[in-house]
């Protein structure tokens, strides 16, 4: 690359900054005051787009276009306002989880609402009326729209700088973004303060997102692409730091950059593509900047947080109705396979459908230990699935293990992976462990997806399929059901053995379980390793019982669907985990027969389930036991 | 006493199933400084956080100048103008002098006789305190403990309340603050403020206070004039004596 193309690049990825940048500084800004990381950020920037694009279009010219982005920048504000006063203020008490789990289900609706308006194609804007030509510059030809963005950018980063210093406002969203309480106590009516910052954020967003539709068309699959590279950007700058998103912003967007770039590199023993490695170069970027230094480039140790949910119950072992329960439930399963022959509701796909919940158990049981008790809110969880998966297919497909060893080696793999990734995990907490975590399992995804050579990359692994007596159903179901009941059990076992018991001391107190002679660090890293070799069991079930594997094994949906199952059953009950991914896989494999718009009535229900049950589902039910009286 | 600004009537209070507070019941009248004391763990501090709402689990009566406020939120009990400086002082800490100021800072206000309260200026307050005066720029996380105490007084001082809930401005400072402190206090008084104040040190409250009610375990267990409990060391030892 000479040295034009290269300083070329570096203004390519500053224009590329400049949106990155101001959806970020939303997300920035609504974490810090709200302390809620809001999934749905990418879905406002999405709408950006398509409202832009509308009115771009249909009114046309000057007007059209730029009276369209102002425009559109104020209605997603509005949009925001109304997201906050409707729901995330009912929610404002519950665990924070909970709160994800609402924004994700918003992510869902605005997705399908904008299938529904626009449709399923790219919708590409008109040019930019002022700025269609292109400038000369270094020898190529830099699109002058290219040149506003780079200016847009830093004019933001001003704008929100003065009004964070100079405005009453300003100062209000930097006092509540470090006590919210105590800004309150001091008669600032917090309701106010914290719709016109989810506004504002959105806005942002929203003004993100349209200043796009000349560059790049809108796209029902922007939401999330969006909303990892804000995450990556805010994690990467530090949560609550306008400059620190600006710089990471640029940044993250001058790697993307360059690895294009840099294109194609024969370094004589391998060609590497480095074009196709701007995924992994995002996330690596953050990966280092997250283990040298945990708070971002600009950003501070967050104060304490002072949680307005109500403490966490501790976890009891079960009761004897519980245990007989699940004996009840147990010997109904067995049965299952003979119910699944019966000649009135029978159904073959009655054993597919049971072989799906199992996994699932397996998959939520084992995000559950490390979220609950051990208190790490891992958003990548889907890695160690996917080693599962994969390490099993593989091994499979490249040197014909047998069944029963690829079976055992899938979840040795997943351990690997865990005790890698985990030990940089654990020296963070909170939201940035959480960053990391995703981070991790977006590299093994970009490794899966690029790396066709060896793991087929998008086509995945095809004819995985179990030998016999394991190719009839039934007898998969029941090697599933054997593995999931131990699973289930070992992770129990776990946690009411004195390990379990330090893991949670050090979720509840880090310093004080110190001071007892614990190492926490040591405890959490080998929980997270524990999950993750359950994990890998799920995958490799999974691998099997589907014949086939495709990147999709590890994409961030499956990461998020764990989160949902999670705490739709319930964080801090040992049998939520298993309640909400029964729920969650069976409405997955139902609803989504039903209708076009899938995503939009799991939304929904998600919706109805938080604010009915703002504690998980077992969580509600154990509630309304303790009230009927029979304290347990 | 004819003017009662805040009466609190069977105030219990939990933390999640740990009640802390049982049926208190007390008042404090309009220019009166009124010292709570007890031992560490009596229940001093959340008294004060459940009369200012900012515990959820809270049962009882709060009038104060008049108005029913025990299902308030905290930012409208604020409005009403009772002030509440906490024990651990909740600086902002990325914020100057100045800028701590401007959030507490609200609307002037009357009594509900139709008086004028006390209005506060950082002009005024910077005359209070001396020290605040020579770094308004600072921010409040580089700040000693003192001048922390200092500022958190003067931050709920221009919300211009009527009552003050002042909680153990004593804890932690050096003795010349608490000096300063002391003397803050009954020029509060002169302003025709109330104060609620919570307090271990027995010579700090002695200084100040009218009256004391004795906490121990969430429940009133003395009350009376600080002249008496000056002279009853068998209710100083029972009660506070570490």
């Amino acid at each position: 690359m000479t040295l034009n193309a290269f300083l070329f690049q570096i203004l390519n990825g500053l224009s590329a900054a400049s949106g990155l940048f101001l959806i970020a500084a939303g997300l920035s800004l609504i974490f810090g005051v709200t302390r809620i990381v809001n999934l749905a950020h990418g879905s406002l920037y999405m709408l950006g787009t398509y409202i832009a694009y509308t009115f771009a279009t249909k009114i046309g010219g000057v007007t059209g276009f730029w009276g369209g982005i102002v425009a559109t920048a104020l209605i997603v504000g509005v949009i925001g306002a109304l997201i906050e006063i409707v729901l995330l203020r009912r929610i404002y008490r519950a665990p924070e989880l909970f709160q994800l789990l609402a924004t994700f289900a918003l992510v869902l609706v605005i997705n399908d609402a904008a299938l529904w308006l626009w449709g399923p194609a790219d919708l590409l804007g008109p040019r930019a009326p002022g700025f269609r030509g292109a400038i000369e510059i270094l020898g190529r030809r830099l699109p002058s729209y290219d040149l506003f963005l780079i200016v847009i950018g830093p004019l933001v980063l001003l704008a929100l700088h003065l009004t964070l210093s100079r405005t009453r406002f300003g100062r209000l969203i930097r006092a509540a973004t470090q006590d919210r309480e105590m800004v309150g106590a001091l008669g600032v009516n917090q309701a106010v303060l914290f719709t016109s910052v989810f506004a504002l954020g959105a806005a942002l967003a929203g003004l993100g997102g349209a200043l796009q539709i000349a560059r790049e068309p809108a796209n029902l699959a922007t939401d999330l692409i969006a909303l990892g590279d804000a995450f990556v950007v805010v994690v990467v700058g530090g949560m609550g730091s306008i400059p620190g998103a600006y710089l990471a912003a640029v940044i993250i967007a001058e790697v993307k950059a360059l690895c294009v770039g840099i294109g194609v590199v024969d370094f004589g023993f391998v060609t590497i593509n480095f074009s196709k490695f701007t995924l992994v170069a995002e996330f690596l970027v953050m990966a280092i900047v997250l283990i040298a230094r945990p708070y971002g480039l600009l950003g501070k140790a967050q104060g304490a947080v002072r949680s307005i949910a109500e403490p966490e119950e501790p976890i009891r072992p079960a009761t004897p109705l519980l245990k007989a329960l699940g004996a009840v439930v147990l010997v109904l399963l067995v049965c299952l396979p003979l119910l699944a022959q019966s000649t009135y509701f029978g159904s073959p796909y009655l054993l597919v459908l049971g072989i799906d919940v199992l996994i699932a158990i397996i998959f939520a049981a084992s995000l559950h230990f490390i979220m609950g008790p051990g208190g790490m809110h891992s958003f990548g969880h889907a890695a160690y699935f996917g080693l599962g998966a994969y390490g099993a297919a593989l091994l499979v497909k490249w040197l014909a293990l047998p069944f029963g060893a690829a079976l055992v080696a899938a979840p040795l793999l997943a351990l690997a992976g865990a005790l890698l990734f985990g030990w940089f995990a654990v020296r963070l907490s909170g939201v940035y462990l959480a960053m990391l975590t995703l981070a991790f399992a977006q590299i093994v995804w970009a490794a899966v997806f690029q790396w066709e050579g060896f793991t087929g990359g998008s086509n995945g692994v095809i004819g995985v399929w179990p030998p016999p007596p394991f190719d009839k159903s039934w007898v998969y179901f029941l090697l599933t059901l054997v593995l999931a009941v131990a699973a289930v059990l070992l992770l129990r076992r776990v946690l009411f053995a004195p390990f379990g018991y330090a893991m949670r001391a050090g979720r509840d107190s880090a310093l004080r379980a110190e001071a007892i002679g614990i190492d926490v660090k040591r405890v959490h890293w080998l929980g997270f390793a524990i999950a993750g070799l359950i994990c890998g069991v799920a995958g490799g079930l999974f691998a099997f019982a589907k014949g086939s594997i495709s990147p999709e094994t590890i994409h961030i949906n499956r990461s998020i669907d764990g989160l949902v199952m999670v705490l739709l059953g319930g964080v801090q009950t040992l049998t939520g985990p298993i309640v909400g991914a029964s729920v969650f896989a069976v409405l997955q494999d139902t609803v989504m027969r039903q209708t076009e718009y899938w995503r939009a009535l799991m939304g929904a229900i998600i919706l109805v389930l938080v604010l009915a049950f703002p504690q998980g589902i077992v969580g509600a039910f154990a509630a309304l036991w303790r009230k009927a009286g029979g304290r347990t | 006493m004819t003017d009662i600004m805040l009466k609190v009537e069977s105030l219990s209070a939990w933390y999640g199933a740990a009640r802390i507070l049982y049926d208190l019941t007390f008042e404090v009248g309009r220019g009166e400084v009124v010292a709570l004391m007890g031992r560490n763990g009596a229940g001093k501090s959340t008294t004060m956080k459940a009369i200012m709402g900012l515990i959820a689990q809270r049962q009882g009566k709060v009038a104060f100048n008049g108005d029913d406020i025990s299902r308030l939120e905290p930012y409208q009990i604020a409005r009403r103008g009772l002030g509440f400086t906490p024990e651990d002082r909740r600086i902002f800490s990325d914020l100057t002098v100045m800028e701590n100021l401007d959030i507490g800072r609200q609307p002037p206000r009357r009594f509900a006789d139709g008086a004028a309260a006390p209005q506060w200026t950082p002009e005024r307050l910077f005359a209070l305190f001396p020290n605040l005066a020579e770094m308004p720029d600072r921010p409040g996380g580089r700040m000693s403990g003192g001048e922390q105490q200092m500022l958190t007084v003067a931050r709920t001082l221009m919300g211009n309340p009527l009552l003050v809930l002042l909680d153990e401005p004593s804890e932690g400072v050096a003795p010349l603050i608490v000096e300063q402190m002391a003397n803050t206090i009954i020029e509060l008084k002169k302003e025709g403020l109330s104060i609620l104040l919570s307090e271990q040190n027995i010579h700090f409250a002695q200084l100040v206070s009218d009256r004391v009610y004795v906490l121990e375990k969430g429940q009133i267990q003395w009350q009376g004039t600080m002249a008496q409990l000056s002279g009853s060391p068998d209710i100083q030892r029972t009660y506070l004596t570490v």
